[in-house]
């Protein structure tokens, strides 16, 4: 066990890579119970979000949800989030971690709309299942029919809310639960067969995804349009905090860029290690970096000057006093 | 899992000694502790360490810890298994998942290293 955020989580429960290749081979099963629940309700509540995320709400349809960033006014990332669309209200899923930011500066936000009531969602925890398997295991164990759900969108289940969504790269699902029913539902879905999953093997199957992670790809210095993920941020769908400074960095193009980086050899950069070019100028570090399980080689997500961020430009990492060839490479490492 | 007749440290490495030749390698309890060891970088045959020197470093997926020599003397072999498999040193920690091993200066140092009873008391307060 580690501490997490405040939660004391396992790093793995049987070991990183046999609960990693699980997930891709099969199903794996994890336990989110730390991360965010808030739920925003109110004829303000769509003005709220609008005006402090960064994705058009407005496109959002019911029972889905959509990926979006709250950023500060210069356009460094406060969270990055899940926004779910229910028939009463909206439910946003941020990182344990901040949670404890998220909340208070939502609630701040909304003093200046009528109607938007901010509250943490108290009674639910997260679960979520992962892997080519998942929807056999989902179904099986909760006795409900999830062959139509498509991806980011959701249904109600008895009392329980289940999203076609994860972190992993695999198709999964992830399952809202009251805190009263999560244990019961936790064994439900291991006796079907999904392996119980810790923080280790979250850590190394988002990375081979290419997916950011709060306190490593984004932080209130960093913006989506510096992760990659500009998509995220509609310009057209009116005003929003950080916009202004988003749209100088979109125009300008921002200084830097996360980019994957395969590595020589079997040294596995691990964070703030430096990052240099051909001339051995340093250009950036690594953000994250373990060994990827699947492709059994070392991997790393890294941000450098963004003229250097050129899928195949060769570059050096310094790990451990050593230097070791880097070659850029796509950030989704691994592809379903 | 701390085999009897091997002598230890407490930086969690084993030692077996055969006249003045020792075979270092972690213990099960260390390797169970790193999780997955997916790299383990080793001296060159010749090199010579003193006792309680680094001579390597043992990765896992999720950290990288060093290796320290519990004894001195000169490197005269190392487990040539571990560049390709790594992951033996978690599977057999105390035989296919053997480090280096040593001709040893002072053999008598390995005298002052842990005994099996002593070894798994340290583990215990962990």
């Amino acid at each position: 066990m580690v501490p997490f955020a405040g939660w004391e989580m396992p790093v793995s429960y049987k070991s990183i890579i046999s609960e990693h290749n699980a997930v891709r081979a099969r199903a794996g099963i994890f336990d989110v119970g730390h991360m965010g629940l808030i739920k925003i309700v109110g004829d303000g509540a769509a003005t709220l979000i609008q005006k402090t995320a960064t994705n058009d709400l407005s496109k959002l349809s019911l029972n889905h949800c959509q990926y979006s960033v709250l950023c500060n006014e210069s356009g460094g990332t406060i969270d990055d989030l899940l926004i779910y669309k229910l028939p009463m209200y909206y439910l946003i899923v941020c990182n344990a971690s901040n949670t404890e930011k998220v909340l208070p500066y939502l609630k701040k936000q909304a003093k200046e709309i009528e109607h938007a009531d901010v509250s943490l969602y108290e009674n639910y925890c997260m679960l979520s299942v992962q892997g080519p398997r998942s929807e056999d295991i989902v179904s099986q164990a909760l006795n409900v029919p999830l062959a139509g759900l498509r991806r980011n969108q959701l249904l109600w289940w008895r009392d329980i809310i289940i999203s076609k969504t994860g972190y992993t790269g695999e198709d999964g699902y992830e399952l809202m639960v009251a805190k009263k029913e999560v244990a019961k539902i936790w064994e439900a879905l291991i006796a079907a067969g999904a392996q119980p999953c810790g923080l280790g093997a979250r850590d190394t199957l988002r990375l081979e995804a290419g997916f950011p992670l709060y306190g490593h790809e984004y932080d209130e210095e960093t913006s989506p349009i510096e992760v990659g993920y500009g998509w995220a941020v509609k310009f057209d769908k009116g005003d929003f905090i950080g916009k202004a400074a988003l749209l100088k960095q979109k125009k300008e193009g921002p200084k830097k860029k996360l980019v994957g980086l395969e590595i020589d050899g079997r040294l596995i950069a691990r964070s703030d290690d430096s990052v240099f070019d051909k001339e051995l100028k340093l250009i950036g570090k690594v953000t994250s970096g373990t060994f990827s399980p699947t492709l059994k080689k070392p991997i790393a997500l890294a941000y450098v000057a963004a003229k250097e961020a050129i899928l195949g430009n060769q570059l050096n990492i310094e790990i451990r006093g050593k230097k070791v060839a880097a070659k850029v490479v796509a950030k989704s490492f691994y592809k379903r | 899992m701390i085999p009897e007749g091997l002598k230890y440290s407490k930086n969690h490495e084993w030692l077996k000694t055969d006249g003045n030749l020792a075979t270092i390698g972690i213990s099960h309890y260390a390797q169970d502790q790193l999780g997955d060891v997916v790299y383990v970088e080793l001296p060159a045959v010749g090199k010579e360490l003193k006792a309680g020197e680094e001579f390597g470093v043992v990765e896992s997926v999720k950290s990288v810890s060093s290796l320290y020599s519990p004894v001195s003397g000169k490197v005269v072999e190392i487990n040539p298994s571990l560049g390709d498999s790594p992951q033996l040193v978690n599977e057999d920690p105390y035989a296919k998942g053997w480090l280096l091993k040593l001709e040893m200066i002072n053999p008598s140092e390995a005298q002052s290293l842990l005994s099996a009873a002593d070894y798994k008391k340290i583990t215990e307060t962990k």
